[in-house]
């Protein structure tokens, strides 16, 4: 599983509440959702995700509510993967299952400026920054979080492996 | 093992387990609410399988937006209420529960040693009676609902020390906004926060619930306290199943842990946190020059009785400054009928507070009490992000339901000790 595009950066402990303010909790539809996506920091940010971009962030990103909205927001908006130094817990199996990767990866704040295009390979555990040619390899994740990922969530994950029993 | 481990190592039918190692465990209940519960239920249609695992181990509490304040509330509501026929699972409605994290506890679906998931961050409350709690999202409800396991790294700990007795009007809140202070929001991310000594065993279960509740904010995964007499208290009445033995629910004497700290609350001052991060913490005394428009007494972290009888303490025969709208939120029906028992809901109508029904209120900014630009409140909830009660150029100050009362009254930031003073 590979993807590709042009970093959008964020600081430390971006919350859910900034990522999705509570007040469109009750919006079921991902893609209405998607149009109020890091509305707490930036509101014109849905305009620049959707041509597809990697979000870059600090320590602790996703920390607050356990809102599955707020992945779902990034996703719909075009967000293809999170890279983050370190990730709320809630937040990073809330994205995995809900089929939008993220790593955690240490000096990928300092490693990045807006902009730069990426390239993250997710089997091979490598992030190539294209624009600086450097290159940062992380943890890879565990087998069954890249299959989770494979199949595009939890729930096309658990379909699957229970229509095999 | 320490506490966690042993409840981790049980659910997963295992005799140890270590931090780092990831388990497939047996869940014991799984909360959903209102704004998490329509995702978790969808996502379970799409699973393919007809029925719940377990009835008896789902629950579901509306509190979040109740009483439905718009269409789509409603609307939500109404789904939830069908899918919880439909699967006899039992929903705690308007009027019959509250706050899912004083419900839970309260109606004996908490019980030490278990393992506990809910779709709400907070959920790590329960920790309070000794389960091992924590907060997922609504898909992985939906995978709960249908399999009954989950799959958890089993993580490392920090034990928390404290000794000591706590001032007049000085609570388990400023302990927990000082720990936070120190640890910071991304200190304890992944990992389990334990809490003991003389401090924590002395704790009414209310004081433990709000310890538990706002360890989230560090980014732990859990927050614990080994049972003891209190807890066996607390859970009398409340459940009709056997409370098993909790000698042996305790952390080893040679547990490990990543990190310990010993603490003494004895010269703890109040505590704010100031905006916008739960970290962001300094002694109210410091803050006396921040004005605030509204007053909030209430929330998952200090709704509870005991909390409502401390900022009554402060405020009886007093009047909250006009230009300061108070709201005060018994945490539930219970927490509810008993200030009304108490003469405490006369207490805050008296001093010109509003007492609005049990729900999350303005804690979330979805429903009620919300804040326009430029305005501040104080509040005893358990966030204070970026546009977390309202718009996104207000302020919110956390602190305890002492520090609350006394700011409504003067209409800034004051320590609960200064109105003791001045008024006596």
């Amino acid at each position: 599983m590979k993807v590709s595009g042009n970093a959008i950066k964020f600081g430390d402990n971006v919350d859910t509440d900034v990522i999705l303010p509570g007040k469109y909790l009750v919006l079921m539809d991902p893609k209405d959702l998607a149009q109020h996506a890091m509305e707490g920091l930036d509101p014109t940010f849905p305009g620049k995700a959707k041509k597809g971009v990697i979000v870059v962030g600090g320590k602790n990103f996703g920390c607050g509510s356990s809102r599955e909205q707020a992945p779902l927001a990034l996703k719909y908006a075009g967000v293809q993967c999170v890279l983050a130094e370190s990730f709320a817990r809630i937040f990073f199996r809330n994205a995995i299952n809900i089929g939008l990767p993220v790593i955690e990866c240490k000096g990928i704040w300092a490693a990045v400026e807006n902009c730069d295009e990426l390239a993250v390979d997710f089997e091979a555990g490598e992030i190539r920054n294209l624009s600086k040619g450097q290159s940062l390899h992380v943890t890879k994740l565990p087998s069954f979080i890249l299959e989770i990922l494979a199949d595009g969530g939890l729930i096309e994950n658990l379909r699957r492996r229970l229509n095999k029993k | 093992m320490n506490i966690s481990e042993k409840i981790l190592a049980k659910a997963s039918g295992k005799n140890v387990v270590h931090p780092g190692e990831i388990v497939d465990a047996n869940v014991d209940m799984v909360m959903v609410h209102d704004l998490t519960g329509p995702l978790a239920v969808e996502a379970f249609k799409r699973i393919g399988v007809n029925h719940v695992w377990d009835n008896k181990k789902v629950v579901i509490i509306l509190d979040h937006q109740v009483p439905a304040e718009s269409v789509k509330a409603a609307e939500l509501h109404k789904m939830l209420r069908k899918f919880a026929k439909e699967q006899n699972i039992r929903l705690y409605d308007v009027g019959k529960g509250g706050i899912c994290h004083q419900v839970m506890p309260e109606k004996g679906h908490v019980l030490p040693g278990t393992l506990i998931v809910g779709a709400d961050s907070h959920t790590c409350t329960y920790g309070a009676l000794s389960a091992f709690a924590t907060g997922i999202g609504s898909t992985e409800a939906a995978a709960v609902f249908a399999t009954g396991k989950i799959w958890l790294k089993v993580p490392e700990a920090i034990r928390i020390n404290v000794k000591g007795h706590f001032q007049k009007y000085v609570t388990p809140k400023d302990l927990i906004l000082s720990i936070i202070g120190r640890i910071r929001a991304g200190g304890a991310i992944y990992k389990s926060v334990e809490f003991a000594g003389s401090a924590i065993h002395d704790m009414s279960m209310a004081g433990r619930m709000t310890l538990c509740n706002m360890t989230v904010e560090m980014g732990a995964k859990n927050g614990i306290v080994e049972p003891d007499e209190v807890t066996r208290k607390f859970l009398e009445g409340r459940t009709d199943k056997p409370l098993s033995s909790f000698e042996s629910l305790k952390s080893d004497a040679d547990a490990s842990y990543a990190k310990v700290m010993e603490l003494d609350v004895t010269g703890l001052e109040p505590q704010v946190a100031c905006p916008s991060s739960v970290d962001n913490v300094k002694p109210a005394s410091e803050l006396s020059d921040v004005p605030v428009d509204q007053a909030f007494i209430g929330s998952c972290t200090n709704g509870r009785i005991e909390d409502l009888r401390l900022a009554a303490q402060i405020l009886k025969g007093k009047i909250v400054k006009n230009d300061v709208r108070t709201i005060v939120i018994p945490t539930s029906q219970e927490v509810y009928m008993q200030a009304l028992r108490e003469g405490l809901i006369e207490i805050f109508t008296d001093a010109g507070a509003l007492v609005c029904g049990s729900a999350c209120g303005p804690c979330l900014g979805g429903h009620i009490g919300l804040l326009a630009s430029g305005e501040t409140c104080v509040s005893t909830s358990n966030r204070n992000f970026i546009g977390r009660m309202g718009s996104t150029e207000a302020s919110v100050y956390l602190a305890s339901p002492a520090t609350v009362a006394a700011s409504a009254i003067t209409g800034r930031i004051t320590d609960p000790r200064e109105v003791e003073v001045t008024q006596a």
